[in-house]
Order: C-alpha cells, then structure tokens, then sequence
C-alpha cells in the first residue's frame, strides 16, 4: 500500500465530507417534518388520510432509492415546459435539489414508520395515568406520550440516520461531488481501487461513528430511569429485609 | 437396597459389579465459587435415590457433572463401570474422548426441570430423534416403541402434536418418554416437577413412581418429600458442596443426625 | 413524429419496450437472488465466527459486520467493479494484454450485494440463534449428540425458522441494491430504463415503469416469505 497516496486521497475525499453531511442532514430534517405528518395520518383513525399515507409508505419503501433519484432528476425533465411555466424548473433542474427531494421523500416513509413504533409503545396505563391526573389534548402528548415515544424511537431513528448518510452516495450518480462521488472519480483517474475503497471506507466510518456516539449521548440524557442508581447505603438495605 | 447406610468406601470394594454409578470425590467450581466440595455417591443397578438439598448445595451441578453437561474439576465419575477419562484442556478440564462422553451420554438419561422438548419437533419426533439419530436404530422399531412409551406416560393421544401444544405435566411426561427411548442404565431426574403447577406435579409423580417399581436405576433431585420419604430407597442429603447426611429413608427422616438436616425437612413440609 | 401513447411504448407492439423491461426484470431478480445466496453463505460462517469463535475470529466477524454496515453499498460495487478489472489487467498484462479489462458485471454485482448482505445475514443468523433454547441444546447434548449431528437436527432447523423474518428483510433490501449494480453496465431493469429513456426521451415513463415493476417483485416475494414463515412456524412458540 501506498501511505503517500493514501494521505492524498484522504485529503481529496475529505473535501465531500460538507456536502455528504449536508445532504444527509437536510433530508433527515425535512423527513422528519414530513414522518410526523404520515405517522400522525397512519394513527388518526381516518381511513381517508391513513390510506394515502400507507401507500406512500409501502411505495417509497418497496423501490430502490435510485429509481426514485433518476424518476426525479431525469424523469421530470420530460415535463420541463410545464415545470418551466410553474417556475419549479429551477429546483428541479439542479441535482443538490433533486438529491435533497429523493432523500426526503425516502427517509420520511421509513422514520414514519419508526415514529408510529415509538408512538404505540407508549403503555396505555401510563397515557390512563396522565388523563387521570386532568391532562389531554396537547398536554398530554406534550408532556407524556411524546417523551416516552421519543426515547423509544431514538434507537431505530439512528440507525435510520446513518442509512441515510450512506444513502447519499447514490446522488454521485447525478454528479454531486460528495465523498463516494469524488472517490468514484479518484479510482477512475488512478485505477487504484483498493486505496481509494479503503480510505473512502474510513471517512464513512469516521462519521458515522460520532453521529452514532452523538445519539447514545442523547439517549444517555434522556433516560435517567435507565442509568444505574446511586449506590445505597448497604446497611440501609439490611435493615429493610 | 438396606445397605444405604454403609459407609460408601465398603460399598464400592464389595459390589463392582452392580454398581451403576459411582462418583468419587468430585469437585466443581465456578470462577471463585467452589460448588461441589468433594462429594462422593455410589447407586447399584435398581437404586432410586432422592437427592435433597436448598438451592445452591450442588445437588444440580452433580447431576449435571455425571452427564458430562458440566465437566468437573477433580474427581472420578463411573458409569456402569466404565470410568469418563478427563484431561486437563486450556479451560480446565475436558473430556478426553469425545466419542465416549456421546456414547456414555446415550446410556444416562436426563429429565430436565424446564422440559427442553424440541420445540420444532412433534412429541413423536422429540422421543424417537435420539434412537434413530444417536443409536442408529430402525426407525419403525423405534416409532413403535416410542407409542408404546407414550401410551405409558399415558400421552399417546399427544403424539403428533408439538410440545407448545401440551400442558407442563404432558411436555414432562413426553421428556420422560424420549429419556426412556434410548433404554438407559441410569436415569437423572434434574427437579423434575419444580417448574409445574401444583395440580400439574402428581401425574409427573406418578409416572417416577412406576419406574422406580420396575426397578430402574434413578437418581432424583427434587423437593418432593414425599417422593423422597415413599419412593426411594437412598437419600442423600447435600449442603454447601458436602454430603451432609445420608441414608435410607426411613432412618434420616426419622432419626436425622444432622441438625441442618432436621431444619430442612422441618421447613419442607 | 407522432408521439406513442404510454401504454404503445411500454407494451409488447413493434414500438413497445415490454420485452427488454421484463427481460431486464428477469436479470434483477436473478442478479439478486445469486448476491442473496452468496450473502447466506458469508453469514452463515460470520455469524458461526460470532457466535463459537476464539478472540480473533470474533474479533474478524465484528469488524466485518461493523465496517460492511456503516459504509455506503456503493463504494463495495465501486470496488469489486474497478478492483476486479485492476486485478484482471494485472493478470493479463503478465500474459501481454494492456489496458482496462471488464470483469463480468453479473459475477462482480452478484459478489457485491453477497458481501454486504453477508453482514445483515449474519446479525439475522446470529439474532435466530440466540432465539433457540439454550435447554434444548442442552438437551440434545445430554442424549449424545455430537456437535454436527446437533447443529443439523436441532440448531440448524430452529435458526431457520426464526431467521425468516430477518430474511425477508434482508431480501427486500437485497432487491433494492442490485438496482446499483446497473452503474456497472450490468443490463438490469434500471439499466434498461435508462436505456429506453434515452433512446425515446421519455424517462419519467420508463422509471415510473421499472418502480411499478420493483413494487411488484417485492410485493410478490413479502407474500412469499410470510407463506414460508406461516407454514415454518406451525408449533413452534412464537419468538419473543
């Protein structure tokens, strides 16, 4: 192995690292906004919003990513005139946009479904509780179905995430220079496959292992009941047998 | 069957030839926790012998030990004659030949306190998997044996239906059944009806009870005084690692010599 | 020219690309299906490394489960596609050829989806295993089972049964990756829509066609695998 080419490659690559995080992140935040709604649809009892939502899921969940990356960025253009019109040509004519939509669009109909997860776990004796003690409506969701939802869902939401920072790799596809777009091109300037696979490889792994160090903190922070108990004193404990 | 009180040292210098099992000395530890503290047991050929004892005396880890599912430290473990050969491996100690634990294993069946059917086998396929499998017997020998068995235990009706399907008693009875398929030497009873309702334990009960009157070699640990007191001829009486008391029924539970021994049983009443 | 109706141009006519979209659905499935048994293969002895392997093996099992999980499916296809031919130009410049050698593209993909569906196998392999009762393979050993004849009779049909579900999982995602493999040429159904869009600019028709096409083959093989997981669990315990 070439260390000398190596540390190059990982210079090169490590300049798709904003773009990697920033797709990552722009769809992960609008997904979000976009789940809760779905999930909200799913478990209003509606059939007229849950159906649409349970088909938007089973749609977006059931097709490769990349067909739905080509169907936005290539497919739409066969409706430039219109979009043109529209003023829409703008957004849809540029491939971070196209990228930014797919990405949404994708992790939205998984996360729904982790909220929904999240949501249901929520033990009806404690939501029973909380309406005991006068709450509802917003309050309640505010101040006990959503705390417990959240700490449920965290895990699989992280695991969702990381998904998603691998997943913009396939807007290298329609040319967006990010860490496997710039790699792709490295290997074909260098035909030094391996170097460039492994250096690549670490970046991803460098990254996702802090985001998932990050979701830990914050699972950490958010279930206290979870944490070990401060230590009793044993004498005390004696005395209650 | 009288000569339970004789000390075990004469007991093994006068009847080699009947004898079924025999341990000598057995030590067992786990990490820093020394289980089995040097016990030594002997049953000839027809023996039932209860072994009592609290939680934590070692009793299961003995049985477990003559079956060969946990491998002790020191100590000599006879069946039928044939002494298990040990080795010292790179955790401790190991059988020396597998092929002879397989073979012994095949001759010491073990009821266990939680069943352990194969869940994805019928009772009939549970019974019959060992024989067919293990002793390379005839399958239609073995399946029409195996009803015979099952009609014994008095669950013949049960036997293509999977173990999830039957009630505690009825997955006992079945694991009775597959333990007597492979025509043992000995039978090891690990707390046999521990894990059932009370309504549950007298039909596990009295299915012991009618192969310990066909004059099976059994080695039985268990709570049941009952059992223990009525059913079998031995009683071995173990506390922290030790053989603490031991004898014919009648005698320990009438005259106990130990005090640890009378606290027992007046607790387990 | 007058322009085809959508039907016409996906259809079976002399204009219609029906034949081609199938065929390339054909290469999907199969292209998958070759990954997918690779993919058993790997994570079956991974998950084995897992579960009985020393320090080191379970070590190696971690680390190829960890590293083939956080990076993106993509830069494996990228490896095996332009590795495989570096490795292959090297071999044929010992023996006089020069320049860039294609690897099979359906030998290259097939290795590609085995190697990172491998990793989601073993976990699911490793999670069945973990299901079996610890009693009943005591219960196997205390009847003189030797190891093989155990992991066959006992092991092997439980971790079967609990493992479909993670399987199914594990195909649908293996499903959705061949669709990368068409960046390697590979004439699957998404390298055949691009094609025909190309070649008839009208995309939005045909990528709308190959989704209705993935949809189907996943909706067909969820059917399948919840058949199979049905039928597999007929007594068993439910997991928990």
């Amino acid at each position: 192995m070439d260390f000398a080419f190596m540390w190059d490659a990982f210079l090169t690559l490590l300049s798709g690292v904003p773009l990697t995080l920033n797709l990552a992140f722009m769809a992960v935040g609008l997904g979000a906004v976009l789940a809760m709604l779905l999930a909200l649809m799913r478990m209003s009892g509606l059939k007229v919003l849950d159906w649409p939502a349970q088909a938007y899921v089973f749609v977006f969940r059931g097709t490769p990513l990349l067909v739905q990356i080509f169907l936005i960025y290539y497919g739409l253009g066969q409706f430039r005139p219109t979009l043109q019109e529209w003023g829409l040509w703008v957004f849809f004519r540029e491939p971070y946009w196209c990228a930014v939509l797919a990405l949404t669009l994708n992790t939205a109909a998984y996360a729904s479904e982790i909220m929904r997860g999240g949501l249901q776990s929520v033990p009806h004796n404690q939501v029973e509780a909380a309406r005991a003690c006068g709450m509802s409506g917003f309050l309640l969701y505010r101040r006990v179905v959503f705390p417990i939802a959240v700490r449920q869902a965290l895990p699989a939401y992280g695991s969702e995430i990381i998904l998603m920072v691998k997943a913009t790799s396939l807007a290298s596809v329609i040319t967006m220079m990010e860490v496997t777009g710039l790699a792709a091109k490295l290997i074909s300037q260098t035909f030094r496959a391996i170097e460039v696979f492994v250096v690549a490889g670490l970046i991803y792994l460098i990254m996702n292992f802090i985001i998932t160090r990050i979701i830990m903190a914050i699972e950490w922070w958010l279930s206290p009941h979870l944490r070990r108990p401060p230590a009793v004193e044993p004498r005390l404990e004696a005395a209650h047998v | 069957m009288s000569n339970g009180v004789a000390p075990l040292s004469s007991q093994l210098a006068s009847s080699e030839a009947a004898q079924a099992v025999s341990v000598q000395n057995l030590r067992k530890s786990f990490g820093s926790l020394e289980v089995l503290k040097g016990v030594s047991l002997s049953a000839k050929e027809g023996d039932v012998i209860s072994i009592l004892g609290a939680s934590g005396s070692g009793k299961s880890t003995m049985l477990r030990c003559i079956n060969m599912l946990e491998v002790p430290d020191s100590g000599e473990i006879r069946i039928g004659g044939e002494t298990i050969g040990l080795r010292k491996g790179r955790k401790g100690m190991e059988p020396a030949d597998q092929r002879q634990v397989d073979r012994i294993r095949s001759r010491v069946a073990m009821v266990f306190q939680s069943f352990n059917l194969w869940s994805h086998m019928t009772i009939l396929e549970n019974v019959i998997e060992a024989p067919v499998h293990v002793q390379k017997r005839p399958k239609a020998e073995c399946i029409a044996e195996a009803e015979e068995l099952l009609a014994k235990v008095g669950i013949v009706d049960k036997r293509n239906q999977y173990p999830s399907h039957l009630s505690g008693g009825q997955q006992q009875r079945a694991a009775i059944a597959r333990a007597l398929a492979m025509h043992p030497k000995v039978m090891l009873f690990d707390e046999p009806t521990s894990a059932l309702d009370p309504e549950l334990v007298g039909e596990v009960l009295r299915v012991m009870r009618s192969l310990a009157e066909e004059g099976r070699t059994m080695l039985v640990v268990t709570h049941e005084m009952g059992f223990a007191r009525d059913v079998s001829n031995r009683v071995v009486f173990l506390h922290k690692g030790v053989v603490e008391e031991e004898g014919a029924p009648a005698e320990v539970f009438e005259a106990p010599k130990s005090e640890r021994f009378k606290q027992f049983i007046s607790s387990h009443r | 020219m007058q322009q085809l109706s959508y039907f016409e141009l996906v259809g079976f006519g002399p204009n219609g690309w029906g034949w081609a979209l199938l065929t390339a659905a054909g290469m999907t499935i199969a292209v998958a299906t070759c990954g997918f048994l690779a993919g058993s293969v790997v994570g079956t002895l991974v998950a084995w490394g897992k579960i009985g392997g020393n320090v080191v093996i379970r070590g190696l099992a971690d680390g190829y489960t960890t590293v083939l999980r956080g990076i993106p499916d993509l830069l494996v296809i990228y490896l095996f596609y332009f590795g495989g031919s570096a490795a292959l130009g090297a071999i044929g410049s010992l023996f006089g050829a020069d320049g860039f050698i294609g690897v099979p593209a359906f030998a290259t993909g097939a290795m590609a989806i085995g190697i990172v569906s491998g990793a989601y196998q073993a976990e699911v392999f490793r999670g069945a295993y973990q299901v079996v009762s610890r009693g009943e393979i005591e219960a196997a050993r205390s009847v003189g089972m030797h190891r093989w004849l155990m992991f066959r009779r006992i092991i092997a049909p439980q971790v079967l049964r609990y493992a479909i579900p993670g399987l199914g999982n594990t195909w649908q995602l293996v499903l959705k990756e061949s669709a990368l493999i068409s960046v390697t040429g590979l004439v699957e159904l998404l390298r055949q829509s691009h094609i025909a869009a190309g070649s008839t600019r009208r995309p939005f028709d045909f990528y709308l066609t190959a989704a209705v096409l993935y949809l189907l083959i996943t909706w067909v093989s969820t059917y399948l695998f919840q058949r199979a997981e049905t039928h597999s669990m007929r007594g068993m315990r439910r997991a928990s």
